[in-house]
């Protein structure tokens, strides 16, 4: 009786050991088969566009299997890069994107500064409230602000109203934000004695920020300005109230409102179009992943 | 080049009274310490040397000038702080050139600065990293860089051995030591570490809670403390106290420790401690190295008592030892051969021509 | 001794005189440096901002032409439509539902990402935010084509299995769940890299402190990882709320708030009734339903940030 209880422990103890390591072999087998799962989620849509665009509109229309390319040709980016119409779309868009980006540094940088280092009467209520702007989405002001710079229009005769750079006005106020709560953390992650040190340097303020602060936030710096063009890129919101126009359009409304004409839906121009729209947003995020993610986390961890 | 002096410094944040009133004349070419425990206003004043800090009241005097309302970067001073504060983007030598960058010295002249900086602290090599690649004493030897390029009125030190290791504290001391022969700058160092205040002060500054406790040279701070506290902060391991009493006893001085033991006192001490009270309450402070064992022969001053011994601590050189005396525990320093083993008696004698009488109440020193 | 003593006082003297002005003088200018420094910040967010949501409050209480005032007059027009309560109904369903699965998936996609080997998790990770990073007009409209009616790409691989073509757009009940899901499918990966972040600053002792302790894998999830990640999962599913209840883009493409007016939520409608319809005051009428939710949110988001800064 003994020696069989024990003969039993012996291989017992083993398979168990054998088990342990079996487990965490098959918990890595489901987390990659359930992470295949979601990935082939997540980019379904993109492909499709890649698949789409690759497709005359013949085969488009035909009864052939979606996901598949009998017949692939550029014939949709040929047509959509020599059409003046999409490249002022992108050219709106970019240009926007840039100067939203100029703009946002320029008031975000200072102010982050000022809050994170130079504590004056009021600074903690304004980071505060700087912080619960960021929380007031587009839905909830377009039709005010639009009533704005329409009354602008109205008074002073400069007519903002379908113009493109109006929107360099708008866009900040969803990028300020939250890129100055970004650059306050960064900034306030910075040792103190640095600064002292530069100001027993003989720093000014001025310098101070621009030698020290910045370099040494650059990682928080370009987190920021992917954040600031991303969003500027993507917004659909302001432009569809603010411009019609189509030499005023950026890219989201252009393509929405030129390809898609009554019920006649050029798919390939469509995807093609969406594809090339969604390309700098991707590039950036290809390259600059670690910032853009930081970017990303800064908000809810940092805080 | 230049001295240094405080007049009446207070620094009050709301309520709390960091500095209170600190009167302090540091010499040209001095090397002065500020020691004391921490939230004793040493880093306080220090920074208010600096600028960094405004001071609620009194002059700060740079070469003769009242400078307190000019800004740091007008004081011509140069600070190296704990952490090293190095610019984290810039090279060794962009950090070192910062400050002359700033103010556009000739790219020649800076750059001769550097290197006999860098010559000077032994960091040539190191000149292109980045503070991200030295170790830490190479990074402070590069703060230290930083401030000698300037070639400022005075030096700042805020606690700079702090986050170094034990082994490169020793090492560092030593460099700072040789820097300060070499350039000959007025230095004020701040510091919590009284065996480094004492190792590389011309004379040193004892603060607590706010107020100057004694300023002198290490050697008169060690052995002719002003008060408890810089007899009990100053030297490691710290000086026995021992409640007490005086008495005369048949026209001689004695000084009563418990019921069995009281010690006659030396004739010049007798003298000086003639005005203290009979029965005052008193405190005897000793060094542990002036109790050590009995030798054979009597020597004037020196007196033997039997002690039974808790631990012993061999230390090589020498062994201390610990014993209850008078309820306190009491260290003493023997020689390693004098055969002191825990639990057992040992023979000790006490040098009463280094005693300390002080004061139980007031705390100073009689 | 005399003179000495006169020397210092007149010292003193100086010192009072000029420490009084010069140094409110300093102080002054280190302010106004840093104020002015803030200012374009004020001014951007006040103008820009707090205006225009004061704007609204004011529109909404005027009469279509905006001649008149009419106070609660666009309110109690709203109350009496049926659209708006199905507004209000599709809005809340939205939101919650969406956010419940992102949160879900998030959770479960961040867990096993963070079972693979730390190696292998960048290219994983990069290829589970694709979703976050297409702008969502765009990759709407990608949906959108998959979804076609004649043409749907899902409906032809259904087509495979001998399931029959699904409305994805055409039916109320298929068009809510679309919208729905393209929501789930373009904000899940936020909530992933944020639970990944979150799960990344739990120490491993405890894990192993839990393991020797014989909690099992689903004691140790509900011991340790979610109370350890109670405020990341907070704050995110609370901006996730907002994000998702203001959202515009998604259903505006998709559907267009049809059919029949069944998947239009506070944005998509006061953009159709405000700026497609001209009536502005019942445009600003609606948005403004969206505040309570957002005055709510950001409350709890607000004590969260306070009580963190206090601890920092």
């Amino acid at each position: 009786m003994s020696t069989l209880a024990i003969d039993k422990a012996g291989p017992n103890r083993k398979i168990k050991y054998g088990s342990m390591s079996r487990d965490r072999v098959w918990a890595l087998r489901w987390s990659y088969f359930f992470l295949t799962l979601f990935a082939v989620f997540s980019l379904t849509p993109p492909l499709y566009m890649l698949i789409t665009s690759l497709k005359g509109s013949a085969e488009i229309s035909a009864a052939t299997n979606p996901w598949w390319v009998f017949h692939p040709t550029l014939s949709n980016y040929v047509e959509l890069l020599g059409s003046n119409q999409y490249l002022r779309f992108f050219w709106n868009s970019a240009m926007v994107s840039v100067g939203v980006v100029v703009v946002t540094m320029l008031i975000s940088v200072p102010a982050a500064f000022a809050l994170a280092r130079m504590k004056f009467w009021g600074s903690a209520v304004l980071a505060t409230g700087i912080f619960l702007t960021y929380l007031i989405p587009d839905s909830l002001l377009f039709i005010p602000l639009f009533k704005m710079f329409a009354a602008i229009g109205d008074f002073t005769g400069i007519q903002l109203i379908n113009r493109w750079y109006v929107l360099l006005f708008i866009y900040p106020t969803l990028t300020v934000p939250f890129c100055t709560w970004i650059m306050i953390s960064y900034f306030a992650s910075i040792p103190k004695e640095i600064d002292e040190a530069a100001i027993i340097d003989g720093a000014s303020w001025f310098q101070t920020l621009t030698r020290i602060f910045i370099p040494v936030a650059m990682p928080g710096l370009i987190a920021a300005t992917i954040f600031a063009f991303t969003v500027s890129w993507a917004q659909f919101l302001y432009p569809l109230v603010f411009t019609t126009s189509t030499d005023q359009l950026v890219l989201p409304v252009g393509i929405i409102t030129t390809l898609i004409k009554g019920d006649v839906f050029n798919w390939g121009q469509i995807m093609t179009g969406a594809l090339l729209g969604a390309a700098p947003p991707l590039v950036i995020y290809a390259f600059l992943m670690d910032y853009y993610i930081a970017g990303l986390t800064a908000g809810a961890t940092k805080g | 080049m230049a001295e240094v002096n405080l007049r009446k410094i207070v620094k009050r944040y709301d309520d709390v009274e960091a500095v209170r009133g600190i009167d302090l004349d540091i010499a040209d070419h001095e090397f002065v310490v500020l020691v004391g425990p921490s939230g004793c206003g040493k880093s306080t004043t220090l920074r208010m040397i600096a600028g960094l800090e405004d001071i609620t009241d009194g002059d700060i005097m740079i070469g003769g000038d009242i400078v307190n309302d000019v800004p740091p970067k007008d004081r011509d001073i140069a600070m190296v702080f704990q952490n090293y504060a190095l610019y984290p983007h810039m090279t060794v030598a962009e950090n070192m050139s910062f400050g002359l960058r700033l103010k556009r010295y000739p790219k020649a002249e800076i750059k001769t600065r550097i290197d006999e900086a860098a010559r000077m602290l032994d960091i040539v090599e190191l000149i292109d990293r980045k503070p991200k690649q030295l170790s830490g004493g190479q990074r402070q030897r590069v703060a230290m860089g930083r401030a000698i390029v300037r070639n400022p009125k005075v030096f700042l030190f805020d606690e700079p051995l702090s986050n170094l290791d034990a082994k490169l504290r020793v090492q560092m001391r030593i460099e700072i030591k040789k820097v300060h022969q070499k350039v000959r700058t007025t230095t004020v160092y701040v510091t919590h570490d009284q065996v480094e205040a004492m190792t590389l002060a011309d004379r040193v500054v004892v603060m607590n809670k706010g107020r100057i406790e004694q300023i002198g040279t290490p050697q008169e701070l060690y052995h002719k403390p002003a008060t408890r506290f810089v007899a009990g902060f100053i030297g490691s391991p710290a000086m026995n106290f021992l409640p007490c009493q005086l008495e005369e006893n048949a026209g001689k001085m004695h000084i009563r420790l418990t019921e069995r033991i009281a010690f006659p006192l030396p004739p010049d001490r007798a003298a000086r401690y003639q005005n203290a009270k009979q029965g005052e309450k008193l405190l005897l402070g000793l060094r542990p190295e002036h109790i050590t064992e009995a030798k054979g022969h009597a020597e004037p001053g020196i007196e033997a008592f039997d002690a039974l011994l808790d631990v012993t601590e061999p230390m090589g050189m020498e062994t201390l030892i610990y014993f209850a005396l008078a309820g306190k525990q009491v260290c003493g320093r023997v020689n390693p051969n004098a055969c002191a083993h825990d639990g057992e008696p040992l023979r000790l004698a006490v040098d009463l021509n280094n005693m300390h009488l002080l004061n139980e109440v007031t705390g100073a020193v009689i | 001794m005399v003179d000495v003593a006169v020397r210092q006082g007149s010292v003193r003297g100086v010192r009072r005189a000029s420490a009084g002005t010069r140094l409110r003088y300093a102080l002054r200018r280190k302010s106004t440096v840093a104020f002015l420094m803030t200012l374009p910040l004020i001014v951007l967010i006040a103008v820009l901002v707090i205006y225009p949501a004061f704007y609204a409050i004011h529109l909404a209480t005027l009469n279509k032409s905006m001649t008149r005032f009419v106070g609660f007059g666009n309110f109690q027009f709203l109350f009496k439509r049926d659209t708006f309560w199905m507004v209000v109904e599709q809005s809340c369903l939205f939101a919650i539902t969406a956010v419940i699965f992102k949160a879900l998936i998030g959770f479960i996609v961040a867990h096993f990402a963070h079972n693979i080997p730390s190696k292998k998790q960048r290219k994983w990770r990069g290829m589970l935010l694709v979703p976050w990073v297409i702008p969502p007009a765009m990759s709407t409209l990608a949906w959108l084509w998959l979804f076609d009616p004649s043409y749907s790409a899902f409906n032809y691989t259904l087509g495979l299995f001998g399931i029959a073509p699904i409305p994805w757009l055409g039916d109320a009940g298929w068009a809510r769940f679309s919208v729905i899901l393209v929501n789930v499918w373009y904000g899940a990966p936020f909530f992933m890299i944020m639970y990944l972040a979150a799960l990344k600053s739990v120490p491993d002792q405890l894990y192993e402190a839990a393991a020797i302790d014989g909690a099992n894998w689903w004691q140790r999830i509900w011991y340790v990882t979610l109370p350890m990640m109670r405020n990341i999962i907070a704050i995110t599913t609370l901006f996730s709320l907002i994000v998702t209840f203001a959202n515009f883009d998604i259903v505006r493409i998709l559907t267009a708030g049809g059919p029949v007016d069944q998947t239009h939520l506070f944005a998509t409608w006061a953009f159709r009734v405000g700026i497609e319809g001209r009536d502005i005051p019942l445009g600003a009428s609606v948005s403004l339903f969206m505040a309570p939710i957002l005055a709510i949110a950001a409350y709890f988001i607000l004590r969260d940030v306070t009580k963190r800064g206090n601890e920092a």
